[in-house]
């Protein structure tokens, strides 16, 4: 299971064939309790670096990067009513979106672990 | 606008409460500390919350014959506040008003006993100063207090915190001002504050913040609580915030701000006028406005913020508005909001739509404040 990581702080999980994406813990914490997150429409196609869903703070709203190209799947419905899921397990429970893998080839442009942490410091 | 950031005299206090520091009107100011908006705010509301306000703008009028009425009459040439009328150790708040009836910024007024305090909007500061001096300098003294800091400590439990340095504190009511020495600094309270809880404001000299400021978080019931959560509880409590809820296009009746209008300088009133804009306001007070600002509370989870359009209809064909100030209200428990709406859509229970990221979500004109407001009257 190989996870890959985004300067924008997602973070995409392969499983098969399919991504699964989320943000990062470090994101997580920057961004303080979130209180409502949602994802484009299931089906909708959106391109590398376009919007793929929002989650908002009390404060502000951030937009959520597609780390690659692809059709939105779904939404991960736990976080309907329990945005906050997202602090609490960031790379595990609180996964934000599913989504296709248009070009498998975006993947070599993503960072390892090793080198996002390194990033965050 | 590349010039380095100003500090308040707790900026090493923040860093070392471990604050994330933003840039805000010109000063690095703390938005928020470890324990997050969500849980300052909610800390405010059930104890007592600390915020350093030291990049507000503090003014002080004293009348060169040393009546205070010449000082207040001055003063009232500028805002549409009854300011002849506010006693000693008393406090108001007010607006200073445009020659278009627009608003140039908000401020509270303190009748000193013999000289006038304002407290104005740090980003308004040197032009609030400017507008003041050049209308009141023949008569007064007017002069900026640079090296003053405040402090609000504000929720349920800050009379007990305040007390514990002076009891004080205790017989003041919402309004009050009064001089005090708190852990052995001589401060300037009031009894008022920006987020719709009892509580107070702490003024003192530069080199006593840090002196007070440790005093007060002695107490196990205060904690810091930075720009964010303050944001958040003054929307709550449907307090307005200048230069996203009202400016210089909108005027106090259009902003539902008539009560700082008070009776004496309304049409028919003992000093009716006198102010830039007078006559639009007269107007309006009477005629009312195609416009006014009012709460909003979106009917799902997602915060509306400012900026959204506001639609009569689900379409999105008729405009009705927009939103100033949005965010998710932690003791409400759900996404408020204020903006102004077009007059036939003001009413409470109004149903408009607000467009979101596309989407026109549903929204109802509700009662100010969102949170009711505890003052101690």
């Amino acid at each position: 299971m190989t996870v890959y990581y985004t300067k924008e702080h997602e973070w995409l999980r392969v499983e098969g064939d399919v991504a699964v994406v989320g943000i990062t813990a470090h994101a997580a914490n920057e961004l303080g309790e979130l209180v409502f997150a949602e994802a484009r429409d299931p089906g909708t196609t959106v391109e590398q670096g376009d919007s793929v869903a929002v989650v908002e703070s009390v404060k502000a709203a951030s937009d959520i990067y597609a780390p690659v190209t692809g059709d939105v799947l779904a939404f991960n419905d736990a976080l309907g009513d329990d945005a906050a899921l997202v602090n609490r397990d960031p790379e595990g429970e609180g996964w934000i979106v599913r989504m296709t893998i248009a070009d498998a080839s975006q993947l070599a442009g993503l960072m390892d672990k090793a080198t996002y942490t390194a990033l965050v410091g | 606008m590349n010039q380095p950031l100003l500090r308040t005299p707790l900026y090493d206090l923040h860093l070392e409460l471990g604050a994330r520091m933003v840039p805000f009107a010109g000063y690095d100011m703390p938005v928020q500390y470890p324990a997050g908006v969500m849980a300052e705010h909610l800390h405010t509301r059930a104890k007592a919350g600390l915020f350093d306000v030291s990049h507000m703008g503090q003014v002080r009028i004293r009348p060169k014959s040393g009546q205070i009425a010449d000082a207040a009459h001055a003063l009232e040439a500028l805002v549409p506040a009854d300011i002849v009328g506010l006693k000693p150790g008393r406090q108001r708040y007010a607006v200073f008003t445009t020659a278009d009836g627009g608003i140039s910024d908000d401020l509270m007024v303190t009748n000193m006993g013999d000289w006038l305090l304002l407290v104005v909007n740090a980003a308004c500061r040197d032009a609030d100063f400017a507008h003041v001096h050049d209308a009141l300098n023949a008569s007064c003294d007017v002069e900026m207090l640079a090296d003053r800091a405040l402090i609000a400590l504000q929720g349920p439990a800050a009379e007990a915190a305040l007390v514990a340095l002076d009891p004080k504190a205790a017989g003041m009511r919402f309004m009050d001002v009064a001089q005090m020495e708190l852990a052995g600094v001589s401060c300037i309270v009031s009894r008022s504050g920006y987020t719709g809880e009892d509580g107070f404001e702490i003024g003192m000299a530069e080199d006593g913040a840090l002196t007070v400021a440790r005093a007060l978080l002695a107490h196990p019931d205060v904690a810091p609580v930075g720009l964010g959560a303050r944001d958040s509880l003054r929307l709550e409590a449907g307090l307005c915030l200048y230069g996203s809820d009202i400016d210089q296009t909108t005027t106090p009746v259009e902003a539902a701000l008539e009560w700082s209008i008070q009776k004496s300088r309304k049409p028919g009133g003992a000093r009716a006028g006198g102010y830039p804009g007078a006559a639009i306001m007269a107007e309006q007070l009477t005629d009312g406005t195609t416009r006014r600002r009012v709460g909003l509370r979106a009917q799902g989870r997602a915060p509306v913020r400012g900026g959204a359009e506001l639609f009569a209809d689900e379409a999105g064909t008729q405009p009705a508005g927009y939103v100033t100030s949005g965010a998710f209200g932690p003791s409400v428990g759900g996404p408020v909001a204020m903006g102004y709406v077009a007059a036939d859509h003001a009413a409470i229970g109004a149903s408009l739509f607000a467009s979101v990221r596309g989407r026109l979500l549903p929204v109802v004109v509700t009662a100010l404040p969102f949170v009711a407001a505890t003052f101690k009257r």
